[in-house]
């Protein structure tokens, strides 16, 4: 903390880096009278032009280190230590003009959840006119002008109409877009972006990472990227800083760090995220272990794709809402689900792949067509003539946290099922939800605890257990690991896929995300706008997709490789023109 | 927007005959023979029957009500055994006890409860978003503290106290102001004045609690959403902030609530006036239920219920017009 | 559906975040770590207390609520106590009523057992229906919850106080007062709870744990029973805990009126409005009602924010680190666009809650 002066002389110099982190600490005080050690000695530099992407899992303390950037925590009572120069300000310190232009006029940030990162109220011409104002002394209509020429740049068509607009008549990837001519407004030398794209479908995804990085070569500006996604980082950045706990576990060039990572957790993380490239793993021949008393070992046999149908849809169909505002979530779609095959089912948000998944297990009742479970025609039954059946239709839900009730012990949400149908004893009940709590790798002991005793990954075992209780012959899930990190996505993929095999069982597994689909389905069905696209095999739709929307969205993927993901930029253009 | 309007129309029409069928089947059907309590305790039988023919109380109770609908949105006519009274729409009745039209009785007491009702909401409002504010703002530990024990035993002190102590205070004690009597604004702004600010400081400080409290958290909420570290990660100052980014937000459901008592205060004020001696609507309700006049307390009742009503539609429009992101259904 | 079915799974409201459940062990330990609801809930333990012992108290003094002694009182001046602050004195701990000579510590006393027991049972009655309707209204049919919701709109839209006094009027003098004041109030105020509890059901309702128990078989009143209950009870306590003073003051506010407690049965409300009348002469006789009465309500009121604090501790721990500048960002949040969905609607749902809210808090 020596030298102030010296270290804002210095930063006059040409050549001083943009941004200069030196043992960085933040500590948050916590309601005991403790504190937590949010960011701890952290040390990095960004020079002009470069960009730096920070990737780590859910609190390791990333976006601590972007918001201190900007001297957020201050007057937050969070302690800081170490010493930040952006710019050649010190944001721990600076006060009046100097800590107003490091705020959106050297440095800018692109927030993420961008509904609520604006205001409701006021039009996002007039919000970024704001913006420049605090800096500039412009007039109100030159602020304007300057509002839509950045909203134009960005690529937000009709930019003068729109600019007129507020937040919520924006789409996500337009509010997305919004964020960042805010933070161009006042061409700051360093933009950073915190989970810019999380809120995002990755077409949408892949057009904001390709913005990013056109501005950045255009600009000059420098980049520091804050991620969750590996893939993100691979073809928008220079650098990465892996970060876990608060510390930098791994700091080096993308094509080092991705390729060939040295720590052993870089090489987890890198490990476990899906590839879209990665063929399934060949069936292990497992020696049917029924721990379960589930019907028959002759499914054992039948667990590759191919045995006879089990549940077929035709022209199924769902609308919402009355007369006046009515909305198709599901048009016109048939499919087969085969015993023992699991069935990907990808779209992007709004594509109706989660209502359907509920039609399928009839959590919805569908308002035309028919689904054919087993011989029978559930569609039309009521809750009533439902219950016999119930058991065998099974879901998995996508939010770790509201599929579990939390004032009952998770021994109790799973053995539900068991005592609704009131055949076994109390003993037995407890028995077999121990084997079941086993079996998805938990600790049978853990009966009498409570959800939020657990992580995310272990609640959706929990999911899993309680849906293999009443031993179904058919699975939903949907999107069951969209809200995992991606060591735990890895894990809870592969249980499915091993519960699937050893039990006989049918998937249907919904999800947004390409590549986890690719590493579960035999074969898989494209949705979009309520309809499928596409169908066919895993390979066929991976290798050799026919549909433009398919292709589109493989496109968009992001992946590990920078070099690839340089390439896949350029095919992604000569699509968008094509 | 038309869609709303006329939903929330239809649907203030349904609840007004739902609550008026409601009021009619307990009062009318309640015990006690209205003729004899109209006619008073010396008419003899003849007489009540006479009475009882009159008011049409012999026909079955379904023509009654269907007259008596027929009144509010026609007018109807009364016999007066020497001639007819002509009571025009809306009409709620007549009197049982002074013959008069029971809503020319509530018109003339309108004013005092709406003067009574007005001011009060300026003082509270001016009071309660104020101390609110303040609290929100400027939070350091001593007067949060003292503030929020302060707005609690606001809330929980029933209006009369407060009217009591301040009696006693400033009206029996110091003597600085006279008994609180009712005068007209249009006879004279400055009696009225005087005469209404004790029961307006007994309400206000009742109801100010309740804004106060409401005002804090809803400030400190919207101070915490997404959008105002957006403007403060861009250098915009504080107090642009506040008043720019926070204060429509958070005045909203302010605003919205004020509209809802404002309504609710036309019945609720009963006990100020009581207290007060102030000849508004409760005044006139808790005389007409001592003396059982049943046409002028179904008519209190009903145009009471009418202002609850209109200010609940008025709150939901209000706050759909601050707030566009509220879809109205 | 009885009090104790509620408090045995008391825990925080929000549905759907990952609320630890706390347990009524839990719940008691917050509370008694605030020092004002300590001693909230002593004041009301006392109030019982004397309550219930009413008899005794005055058998201690010896004296009893109803018999005049003219003797005290300066019949020249009107029938004011004689003696300093309205005739306190060894026989009398606070004084006599002007007017009559009745005793006044004894007539408080036993006053706090009308105020009480009315405050209660209509807080009970309130509760029952208004669970019994919210949830009917939120699990059944649409025909049954548009049924339902209307009523529960005409009977937020009864300007309950002018009601209550009507109705206090019209029903025969025979029927036992404070029974009626309970039922009254009872029956008027139940329209918020009834609000609060279909709002939180049809939420819960769209969570995937009950997803999760109607393809675990379970019917609708096993899920009712098993998942939705349990989750009520906080915001049900919460909302009875902040009617109780409200129903403490109306009844008060009825008495005060004249259409509540008849004499010779004592009330609080009745001897304020006895006051009005000598307060000049006799301010001792104005202001000992008056405390009563502001004590036990504000104790009530105390206790009732203290219990919503201690049930949802996240909503308040919000409220008081809430401004911008106190918010922590410890961890880092990946949103997806369910959250964000969430946050649209959180608005609306917001208005909603205020305005039951207040339409409770009028009563």
């Amino acid at each position: 903390m020596s030298a102030d002066t010296d270290t804002r002389e210095a930063s006059g110099v040409a050549d001083a880096p943009l941004v200069e982190v030196r043992g960085l600490t933040v500590e948050f005080p916590v309601d005991d009278g403790g504190s937590v050690r949010a960011v701890d000695g952290l040390d990095f530099t960004v020079r002009a032009g470069q960009a730096l992407g920070i990737v780590g899992e859910s609190g390791s303390g990333k976006s601590t280190v972007a918001f201190d950037l900007l001297g957020l925590h201050r007057g937050t009572g969070a302690r800081l230590g170490g010493t930040v120069r952006v710019a050649g300000v010190d944001p721990h310190t600076a006060e009046g003009d100097e800590l107003k232009s490091l705020r959106g006029e050297l440095a800018a940030m692109v927030f993420q959840d961008p509904l609520s990162a604006l205001d409701p109220y006021y039009a996002i011409g007039d919000q970024i006119a704001e913006v420049l104002r605090t800096h500039r002394r412009v007039t109100r209509r030159a602020a304007r002008a300057r509002a839509v020429e950045v909203l134009d740049r960005v690529g937000i068509p009709d930019a003068a109409r729109r600019s007129r607009l507020r937040p919520h008549e924006f789409s996500g990837g337009m509010r997305q877009r919004a964020l960042i001519a805010m933070a161009l407004a006042c061409e700051p030398r360093l933009l950073i972006a915190d989970e810019p794209t999380t809120a995002l479908d990755v077409t949408v995804q892949a057009q904001i990472l390709d913005l990013l990085h056109d501005l950045r070569a255009e600009t000059g500006a420098g980049l520091i990227l804050v991620t969750h996604d590996l893939g993100v980082v691979a073809g928008s950045v220079d650098e990465v800083l892996v970060m876990k706990d608060g510390r930098a576990v791994e700091h080096g060039g993308v094509a080092e760090v991705l390729g060939s990572p040295r720590e052993p957790y870089t090489r987890a993380l890198v490990g476990a995220v899906p590839r879209l490239d990665a063929v399934r793993e060949p069936e292990p021949v497992t020696a049917a272990a029924d721990a379960d008393g589930g019907d028959g070992g002759a499914a054992t046999d039948a667990a590759g794709p191919g045995g006879d149908v089990l549940l077929e849809a035709t022209g199924l169909r769902k609308e919402f809402g009355r007369r006046g505002a009515r909305l198709t979530a599901v048009d016109d779609i048939s499919l087969t689900v085969r015993r023992g095959e699991t069935l990907g089912v990808v779209g992007e948000s709004g594509s109706g792949k989660t209502t359907l998944g509920r039609m399928l297990v009839r959590l919805l009742e569908p308002t035309a067509g028919r689904l054919v479970y087993d011989g029978r025609d559930i569609g039309g039954l009521g809750e009533r003539q439902l219950r016999p059946i119930r058991r065998e239709l099974q879901m998995v839900f996508q939010d770790p946290v509201s599929s579990l009730n939390p004032r009952r012990s998770i021994g109790e949400s799973i053995a539900d099922p068991l005592r609704a149908a009131g055949r076994l004893t109390d003993r037995q009940v407890v028995s077999r939800v121990g084997e079941l709590l086993e079996r998805v790798g938990l600790d049978p002991d853990w009966y009498h605890r409570y959800p939020h005793e657990f992580s995310g990954g272990q609640r959706q075992r929990v999911g899993i257990a309680r849906a293999l209780a009443p031993e179904p012959k058919l699975i939903v899930c949907d999107e069951p690991v969209s809200a995992l990190d991606v060591t735990t996505q890895a894990q809870v993929v592969g249980l499915l896929g091993e519960l699937r095999r050893e039990l006989g069982l049918s998937l249907v597994f919904v999800a947004h995300d390409l590549a986890v689909v690719r590493q579960v389905s035999d074969r898989v069905a494209v949705m979009r706008a309520g309809r499928v696209v596409e169908h066919g095999t895993a390979d066929r739709i991976y290798d050799s997709p026919q549909h433009e929307y398919t292709k589109g969205l493989l496109a968009a993927v992001p992946v590990l490789d920078p070099e690839e993901s340089a390439q896949r930029r350029a095919a992604r253009r000569a699509l968008v023109r094509g | 927007m038309t869609r709303f309007v006329l939903r929330r129309l239809i649907g203030m029409v349904v609840v007004l005959l739902a609550l008026s069928v409601v009021i009619y089947a307990v009062f009318y059907l309640a015990p006690g023979d209205p003729a004899q309590l109209a006619c008073g305790l010396k008419c003899s039988p003849a007489q009540v029957a006479q009475v009882r023919e009159q008011l049409g109380l012999n026909e079955p109770v379904y023509l009654q009500y269907a007259h008596f609908l027929q009144g509010i949105v026609a007018g109807r006519d009364f016999s007066t055994g020497t001639g007819v009274l002509h009571c025009h729409a809306p009409c709620l009745g007549v009197s049982y006890k002074t013959g008069d039209q029971v809503t020319s009785l509530i018109a003339s007491r309108l004013p005092v409860t709406a003067s009574l009702a007005l001011g009060a909401m300026v003082l509270w409002l001016a009071l309660g978003v104020g101390t609110g504010l303040l609290s929100a703002l400027r939070r350091g530990r001593f007067t949060e503290r003292a503030l929020t024990t302060l707005t609690l035993a606001g809330n929980a002190v029933p209006v009369f106290i407060i009217g009591l102590l301040l009696l006693l205070l400033f009206c029996a004690s110091l003597q600085w102001l006279p008994f609180p009597t009712y005068v007209g604004l249009t006879q004279s702004p400055q009696q009225w004045f005087w005469g209404l600010l004790l029961p307006w400081v007994s309400l206000a400080l009742i109801e100010s609690a309740k804004y106060a409290r409401l005002t804090r958290s809803s400030m400190l909420e919207t101070l915490a959403e997404d959008h105002i570290r957006t403007f403060r990660a861009y250098g915009v100052s504080e107090r642009a902030l506040v008043t720019r980014h926070a204060l429509r937000g958070a005045l909203t459901p302010v605003i919205a609530l004020s509209a809802l008592d404002l309504g609710t205060m036309f019945g609720s004020a009963v006990l100020t006036e009581s207290l007060f001696g102030l000849p508004g609507l409760g005044k006139l309700l808790v005389y007409s239920v001592g003396v059982v006049d049943l046409p002028v307390v179904v008519g209190l009742v009903l145009v009471t219920g009418f202002c609850v009503v209109l200010a609940n539609a008025l709150a939901d429009t209000l706050y759909a017009v601050a707030d566009r992101r509220v879809v109205l259904t | 559906m009885s009090a104790q079915d509620l408090l045995a799974g008391a825990a925080p409201s929000t549905a759907g975040e990952a609320a630890p459940a706390a347990g009524a062990r839990q719940v008691w330990r917050r509370l008694r770590a605030r020092k004002s609801a300590l001693a909230g809930i002593v004041v009301i333990a006392l109030l019982l207390l004397v309550a219930v012992c009413a008899p005794l108290l005055t058998a201690i003094e010896g004296q009893d609520p109803t018999t005049y002694h003219d003797s005290l009182l300066n019949s020249a001046a009107g029938g004011v106590p004689v003696g300093p602050f309205g005739g306190i004195s060894g026989a009398h701990w606070l004084g006599v009523e002007p007017g009559s000579g009745r005793d006044l510590f004894a007539r408080l006393v036993y006053g706090s057992q009308v105020s009480l027991l009315v405050a209660v049972g209509a807080t009970l009655v309130e509760v029952v229906i208004g669970v019994v309707v919210g949830l009917a209204a939120g699990l059944g049919n649409k025909l049954l919850d548009q049924f339902l919701g209307h009523t529960t709109d005409v009977m937020l839209a009864l300007p309950s106080l002018v009601f209550a006094i009507a109705l206090m009027a019209v029903v025969p003098s025979g029927f036992p007062r404070p029974l009626l004041l309970t039922l009254v109030i009872g029956l008027l105020g139940w329209g918020g709870t009834a609000r609060v509890v279909r709002a939180q059901t049809l939420t819960l309702k769209e969570l995937d744990y009950v997803s999760a128990a109607r393809l675990g078989g379970s019917s609708r009143w096993r899920i009712a029973r098993r998942e939705l209950l349990p989750s009520l009870a906080a915001p049900v306590i919460t909302y009875a805990a902040l009617l109780l003073p409200s129903n403490v003051a109306s009844e008060a506010g009825l008495s005060f009126l004249g259409v509540g407690v008849k004499p010779p049965t004592s009330s609080w409300g009745q001897m304020l409005s006895s006051a009005t009348t000598w307060f000049q002469s006799d301010p001792t006789y104005v202001l000992l009602p008056a405390a009563f009465l502001f004590v036990t309500t504000f104790a009530f009121t105390v206790v009732g924010d203290a219990v919503r604090t201690a049930l949802d501790p996240r909503a308040a721990s919000r409220l008081r680190v809430g401004t911008g500048r106190a918010k922590k960002r410890g961890n880092d949040t990946k949103r997806g666009n369910d959250a964000q969905r969430g946050n649209d609607t959180k608005r609306g749902g917001d208005a909603k809650q205020a305005s039951a809210d207040a339409k409770g808090a009028a009563a």
